[in-house]
C-alpha cells in the first residue's frame, strides 16, 4: 500500500471541504472495498477522509413510509435492526448474506453503493425498492445513480449521506452465490409496491444492476410464481466467464425470481395507502 | 505518521504509526502479539480476526488508525497467561480442531464473537454458515465444528466471555 494522509473529519461538510481542496481524495467508511484494492496498488489516494468519526450519519429510523438508513450503518447493523425487519425484512436478510460475519462488521451500505460493484446485493434493493439516495449536495433516483461498472453519478467532493427506502407491501431477495467469491452470482429482487413490480438483478449484469420489465408486468397482473412461467430472460448482455454463462445467468434468473415471489408470498402483505404524489417521500 | 491510543487486550497502548499501517501488522510488528496471523492478506481466510469492541473483524482489513481510541482483543487476550485457557480454546484441544494451528486463532475468535451474537446453543448449520469467513486448509472442518459446539457449551458456564 502507497503513503497516504489520513483525515478523520467530525462533519460531512468538513468531509466535503477536504475532498475540494485535495485532488484525488478518497472517502473510507468500512474499507472493505478499498483497502483490499489500495493493498493490491490499484489505488492508490493520497489522501484518506475517514467518516467513521462522523456523529449521526449511521442511523436506522423510520420517517413516513420510509425506511431511512445512515450511510454509515453497518451490515451487521441492517440485518440486526428491528426496524429494518420489520419494515423491510427482505432488506434485513439481504444484508444479513453480505459476505462473512467479520465483512458484515465493518462494511457500509454508503461505502456499497458508492462503489456500485455490478456483482453486490445492495443496488438490486436500492432499484427495486425505488430508495432514494441522499448525498450532501442531492437526492438521486437509482436510475441516476448507477451509470454502469462501477460507476456513480457521484462527483469527486459528493458525500452519501443516507439511503430513504420507500416501504414495499412485500418483497424478497433470493441470492444465488458464486461459490469462490460469495459475491452474487445472481441475485434477484423483488418488490411488490403500492403502485407496481419491479424485479431487479444484480451480478448478471454486464452494466450492473437491471430491471427485468416483462417479469414486472407479468408479476402486476398475478403476484405469482406462475406468473412468469414461459416468460424467458434473454442472454444478451449478460456476463459469461468460468463461473457461468450467459446462458445460464439468464436461466437463473427466471428461477430466482420465482424463488423471490414466492419467498414474499410466504410473508404477510403490508397494508399501505396508494402513495400521494403531493408528499415527497424522503425526510 | 500518527499518533493512536487504544485499548489492546485490557491494556492502554500508545504509539506513532504510518497512517498505512494496518492493524495486523500493528499487533504483530509493534507489539509483538503474534497469535494473530496472516493467511491471505486479500480479506478471504479469517487467520486475522480479532475483536474491534468486541466485534469480529479481520484486521487484515482494518487501518490501525481506524483503531485508534477503541478497544481490541487478541487470542492472547481471551486468557490470563498461566491460567487456564479460555473454554473455546480448551473446546479446540478436547476436540482436536485443528491440524497445523494456522487459521485456529482467527476461527477461535470468530467462534467467541458468533456464541456472544447467538448465544451458547449453536446448530451445525448456524455454525457451518457463520464460518462463511474463515478457511483451513488441514482439518476438513469437521472438527472445528464440534469444537465450536463444545466451545458454545461450555462459555454457559464460564467466567470467562
Ligand atoms: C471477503 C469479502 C466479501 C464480500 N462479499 C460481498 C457480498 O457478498 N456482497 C456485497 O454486496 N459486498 C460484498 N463485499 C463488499 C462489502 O460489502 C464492502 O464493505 C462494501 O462494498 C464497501 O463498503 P465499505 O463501507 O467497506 O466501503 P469502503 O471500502 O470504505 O469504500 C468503498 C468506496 O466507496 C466510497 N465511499 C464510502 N462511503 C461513501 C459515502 N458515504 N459516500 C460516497 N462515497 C463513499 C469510497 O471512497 C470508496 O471508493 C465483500 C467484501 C469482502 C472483503
Ligand atoms: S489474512 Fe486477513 S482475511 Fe486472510
Ligand atoms: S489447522 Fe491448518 S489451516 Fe486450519
Amino acid at each position: 500500500m502507497y503513503e497516504f494522509k489520513y483525515h478523520r473529519p467530525a462533519t460531512v461538510r468538513q468531509a466535503a471541504n477536504i475532498l475540494l481542496k485535495n485532488e484525488d481524495a478518497k472517502l473510507i467508511a468500512g474499507g472493505h472495498t478499498l483497502l483490499p484494492v489500495m493493498k493490491q496498488r490499484l489505488a492508490a489516494p493520497p489522501h484518506l477522509v475517514d467518516l467513521s468519526h462522523v456523529e449521526g450519519l449511521d442511523g436506522i429510523e423510520i420517517k413516513g413510509r420510509s425506511l431511512v438508513i445512515g450511510a454509515t450503518a453497518k451490515h451487521a447493523d441492517v440485518a440486526a435492526s428491528a426496524i429494518v425487519g420489520e419494515a423491510i425484512p427482505a432488506l434485513a436478510e439481504l444484508a444479513s448474506l453480505i459476505g462473512d460475519p467479520a465483512v458484515r462488521h465493518k462494511g457500509t451500505i454508503g461505502g456499497s453503493l458508492a462503489n456500485n460493484d455490478p456483482t453486490a446485493d445492495y443496488p438490486a434493493a436500492v432499484l427495486a425498492l425505488g430508495a432514494t439516495i441522499v448525498t450532501n449536495k442531492r437526492k438521486l433516483k437509482p436510475e441516476e445513480f448507477f451509470q454502469g461498472l462501477f460507476t456513480t453519478a457521484l462527483e469527486p467532493d459528493e458525500i452519501i449521506t443516507k439511503v430513504s427506502f420507500p416501504i414495499p407491501k412485500k418483497a424478497a431477495y433470493i441470492k444465488f452465490r458464486n461459490q469462490a467469491s460469495r459475491y452474487a452470482l445472481v441475485g434477484v429482487f423483488v418488490a411488490k409496491r403500492p403502485s407496481d413490480v419491479r424485479v431487479t438483478v444484480t451480478g448478471a449484469g454486464s452494466e450492473g444492476v437491471f430491471r427485468v420489465t416483462a417479469f414486472e408486468e407479468a408479476l402486476k397482473k398475478r403476484f405469482s410464481p406462475k406468473a412468469l412461467d414461459g416468460i424467458h430472460v434473454d442472454a444478451d448482455g449478460l456476463n459469461s466467464d468460468l463461473h457461468g454463462s450467459a446462458e445460464y445467468r439468464a436461466h437463473l434468473i427466471g428461477v430466482l425470481a420465482k424463488r423471490a415471489v414466492e419467498a414474499a408470498n410466504a410473508k404477510p402483505e403490508k397494508e399501505l395507502p396508494e402513495p400521494d404524489p403531493t408528499q415527497p417521500s424522503v425526510g | 505518521m500518527a499518533k493512536i491510543s487504544l485499548i489492546v487486550n485490557g491494556n492502554p497502548v500508545t504509539a506513532n504509526v504510518d497512517p498505512r499501517t494496518l492493524l495486523v501488522q500493528f499487533l504483530r510488528e509493534n507489539l509483538r502479539l503474534t497469535g494473530t496471523h496472516v493467511g491471505c492478506d486479500t480479506s478471504q481466510c479469517g487467520a486475522c480476526v480479532v475483536h474491534l469492541d468486541g466485534k469480529a473483524v479481520k484486521s487484515c482489513t482494518t487501518l490501525a488508525v481506524m483503531a485508534d481510541g477503541h478497544s481490541v482483543t487478541t487470542i492472547e487476550g481471551l486468557a490470563a497467561d498461566g491460567a487456564p485457557l479460555h473454554p473455546m480454546q480448551e473446546a479446540f484441544r478436547e476436540h482436536h480442531g485443528l491440524q497445523c494451528g494456522f487459521c485456529t486463532p482467527g476461527m477461535i475468535m470468530t467462534a467467541v464473537d458468533l456464541v456472544h451474537r447467538k448465544g451458547h446453543d449453536l446448530s451445525d448449520h448456524t455454525i457451518r454458515e457463520e464460518l462463511e469467513g474463515n478457511l483451513c486448509r488441514c482439518t476438513g472442518y469437521q472438527n472445528i465444528v464440534e469444537s465450536i459446539a463444545a466451545g458454545a457449551k461450555a462459555m454457559g458456564n464460564s467466567d470467562l466471555t
